[in-house]
């Protein structure tokens, strides 16, 4: 079976290759190996941990980031088109491509963001909460979102916070099943009449404060749940993340898939890509587990597998690896040099990843392969938690390698 | 070189609770006693290892859908280790409605044989309440019907001498539901092979491929059928012919399940079994066989993907096929389970839940309005034209229905 592209990984990077790639014209392919880690999302991308510009901030990176790979100008050309660009699939992003706003971790910390999910708790880059009293919210018997660390971290922001739980009958037969009360099945049940009732209760219990702070755990397949709870309350409603899964991940995962199925994209999930068939340092196909003898072939290749958590890059007694086409990685063979002692240190192993060049082409023993570039986590030099970045170097990186692809 | 990643001997243990599976579990979005995958799956193996009495019995509650398995990140089978454990550890004997749920053949058999009075008995109110009451069949559910001549005694009578023309040959697994319930499909099957100009052998001893056997509690039975089914396919692909299908569950449980729950070799034959959708599309795609439509066919059609096709991820196929009919016009429905399971909707306790799990795609086609929803599985047609009133067909039948059989004999000489 003949594409243009494949996409190797159907999470955030993946799925922002393919939908690039085939609203250029192309014909492609997406094949994941199951969901993505945007179950887990917090509401906001990063791009990068800094309280400067990124203009400023991104000039001090190794030559090996994949930041400085593109160049910085690049980076920010391509940051400033993001909102346009998810805002396709109806996904609505709020931020700047200058500098960092803030965003409110489950754990009620401050941390910087780039763009954030249109209805969460956005805090302006002069780091000023935007209200003084609030009451945060929690439904009756959902574990996985903690008021009060939430109100000792705004405290420390200086902020009043009033906590309440709200019951509502309609989910009383999830809470027979306490362990199993999770934001998503939450998300199914709160719909249609349901938001009346949940707004009554929110407006009454949060009287006297300025705004209601609640759990993300509205609307699995559409932003229209959270709109409409909006409209009937009486003051304004913010969302918190939760602990996992995350709803609004889940729904932007489902709501590029669906853009990119309705642009004419094939997503398969489930599968693993069982092995690459190369000739002369170009990769002509692959072939997966679900499909055995039926070769996909196509022009070039997206590798966006994913880091550790996703296997596109593994770990043994014998070393670091990309397991699908074994992939030459950057990551020392000395495993005394994978890991810091202080565990919050910034870890080594956070940097491995599939060795790319200028271009994010990968290469075998030392040789490119021509028609195959790496996007997203899987790559190799930077690290997504202590520098902030691994949503920016995920969709950007993405968006700079569809554009190579087609240049 | 990638073989599925499993860095365990025990797969549960690859699991790293990151709750994935169930958000995509259709049971656990309706039904609150299903401890979910997650629980039932790797979290319980741990226990149920260390003392079978861990087990719990809400584990039945499992449609062995397997979108679990589909969507873990960390290649956990957690639907077989769910199945593995019913079958292993469950106290609770298979009654009377599971051994009539179970036993197709048998049931079938006797059906087809006075098939205008079976099917008018059970269609009455009062049968359906007696079922509901004393065995447990919900009375909400509508039989499929019987027909009154069995496919192998049509193929015998009419279609077997004239296979012997061809040069090519395939072996055809027709399942349960195309030989007692609706042999059009077995028909079409033989009419689109024909007309590629292969002819069709079936099996010396087919047998049920087992699935409401293992999903009903009945291992040992559902292993005894395995082995003769498998005998027979090693026979076909002796003389060198794929075994197909034109039901995704059979053909899954072939593949999968025989190997997985049943603990069954079937490496030596599971790349020859699939669905015909599957070989069909690669003779085309390579350039070895061409399908020629009627000009006149019109049909708008949506694509409803069983969970069983699902796991396969073989829709691509079946689909890809229904496109290349110039006056389709498709659509391709959101993946999600319709809520029957096979024989599990069909027992009162779970009817409820069966029909909350299929809203999603009753709405779906409420919104599409086709004129034909394609699916690759039997059970899922029923509970769609049960639910939504809308007809339904196998692509199979499409395909035959919209093919211009004598332009493609003549493209394929």
């Amino acid at each position: 079976m003949k594409f243009d592209s494949i996409i190797i990984g159907g999470g955030l990077s993946g799925l922002v290759a393919g939908i690039s790639l085939q609203s250029k014209g192309r014909r492609t392919l997406i094949v994941s190996a199951g969901q993505s880690a945007l179950h887990f999302f917090s509401g906001s991308f990063e791009l990068y941990n800094t309280d400067k510009s990124y203009q400023e901030a991104l000039k001090g990176l190794d030559e090996s980031h994949p930041y400085s790979k593109m160049g910085i100008e690049r980076v920010l050309e391509l940051a400033s088109g993001v909102p346009a660009f998810f805002s396709q699939a109806g996904i609505k992003l709020l931020g700047s491509a200058d500098c960092n706003h803030f965003r409110l971790t489950p754990m009620g910390v401050r941390k910087p963001a780039w763009l954030t999910l249109d209805g969460y708790v956005k805090i302006p880059s002069d780091g000023k909460f935007p209200y003084k009293n609030v009451t945060i919210a929690n439904l009756e018997g959902f574990l996985d979102f903690h008021t009060e660390f939430i109100a000792a971290g705004l405290a420390e922001q200086g902020v009043n916070a009033r906590i309440c739980s709200v019951s509502l009958p309609e989910l009383d037969y999830l809470r027979t099943n306490p362990t199993e009360m999770r934001s998503t099945n939450i998300a199914r049940a709160v719909k249609g009449d349901v938001l009346g009732a949940l707004a009554q209760k929110l407006s009454a219990a949060a009287s006297g404060t300025e705004a209601i702070l609640m759990p993300a755990v509205l609307g699995l397949e559409s932003p229209q749940a959270a709109e409409s709870l909006k409209a009937r309350c009486d003051l304004p409603v913010e969302f918190v993340a939760t602990l996992p899964p995350s709803v609004p991940g889940i729904r932007t995962q489902l709501m590029l898939r669906s853009y990119y199925q309705k642009i004419g994209g094939t997503y398969m999930l489930g599968d693993t890509v069982e092995e690459g068939l190369f000739e002369d340092d170009i990769l002509k196909g692959i072939r997966t587990v679900n499909h055995a003898d039926t070769v996909f072939e196509a022009d070039s290749f997206v590798l966006a597998s994913g880091s550790f958590f996703s296997r596109g890059v593994m770990a043994s007694q014998e070393g670091v690896y990309e397991p699908i086409f074994g992939l030459d990685v950057d990551a020392p063979s000395d495993r005394g040099q994978w890991y810091q002692e202080k565990m919050f240190e910034a870890q080594p192993y956070m940097k491995f990843g599939v060795h790319t060049d200028k271009d994010f082409k990968v290469s075998v023993s030392g040789r490119t392969i021509g028609n195959v570039y790496a996007a997203g986590s899987v790559l190799s030099g930077f690290n997504a938690v202590k520098e902030g970045c691994g949503a920016g170097v995920s969709i950007l990186t993405a968006l700079d390698v569809a554009e190579k692809i087609t240049r | 070189m990638n073989k599925e990643i499993n860095t365990n001997e025990n797969n549960f243990e690859q699991c790293i609770k990151c709750t994935i599976c169930t958000v995509y579990c259709p049971v656990m979005a309706v039904n609150p006693d299903y401890p979910g995958p997650k629980q039932a799956g790797p979290d319980g193996e741990r226990y149920r290892l260390k003392d079978p009495k861990f087990f719990d019995e809400a584990l039945k509650y499992c449609m062995n859908c397997k979108r679990c398995e589909v969507a873990c990140p960390s290649n956990v089978k957690i639907g077989d280790i769910i199945q593995k454990a019913r079958l292993d550890y469950s106290s609770k004997k298979p009654g009377l409605r599971e051994f009539a749920l179970a036993n197709t053949d048998l049931l079938g058999t006797v059906a087809t044989t006075m098939a205008p009075i079976v099917n008018g008995t059970l269609k009455m109110g009062v049968v359906k309440s007696a079922m509901h009451g004393i065995i447990g069949v919900d009375k909400h559910r509508q039989f499929p019907s019987y027909s009154g001549q069995k496919f192998t005694t049509w193929f015998r009578k009419n279609a077997q001498s004239k296979q012997e023309e061809y040069s090519r040959f395939v072996t055809y697994f027709h399942g349960c539901y195309a030989n007692y319930n609706y042999p059009k499909l077995a028909k079409d099957f033989v009419k689109i092979m024909n007309a590629l100009g292969y002819g069709v052998h079936l099996m010396d001893k087919e047998k049920c491929c087992g699935v409401a056997l293992i999903s009903n509690g009945f291992k040992k039975k559902a292993a005894k059928q395995a082995a003769t089914n498998l005998d027979c396919i090693r026979e076909a692909v002796r003389r060198g012919e794929p075994v197909l299908g034109t039901s995704s569950t059979c053909a899954f449980t072939i593949r999968d399940e025989y190997e997985h729950i049943l603990g069954m070799d079937n490496s030596d034959v599971r790349d020859s079994v699939m669905l015909a959708t599957r070989f069909i599309f690669k003779l085309i795609d390579a350039g070895k066989a061409k399908l020629v439509f009627r000009d006149d066919y019109r049909r708008r059609i949506a694509y409803h993907t069983p969970c069983h096709m699902e796991k396969l991820g073989w829709s691509i196929y079946s689909t890809s096929l229904m496109k290349m009919i110039p006056g389709v016009d498709f659509v391709m429905m959101d993946s999600q389970c319709c809520g029957i399971a096979g024989t599990y909707g069909f027992k009162k306790e779970n009817y409820p839940y069966s029909q909350k799990i299929g809203e999603g795609v009753f709405r779906q086609i409420s919104e599409i309005q086709p004129d034909i929803v394609a699916t690759d599985c039997e059970t899922c047609k029923w509970q769609i034209e049960m639910s939504t009133g809308a007809h339904v067909e196998n692509p199979i039948t499409i395909i035959a229905d919209a093919l211009d059989v004598e332009a493609t004999i003549a493209a394929n000489k």
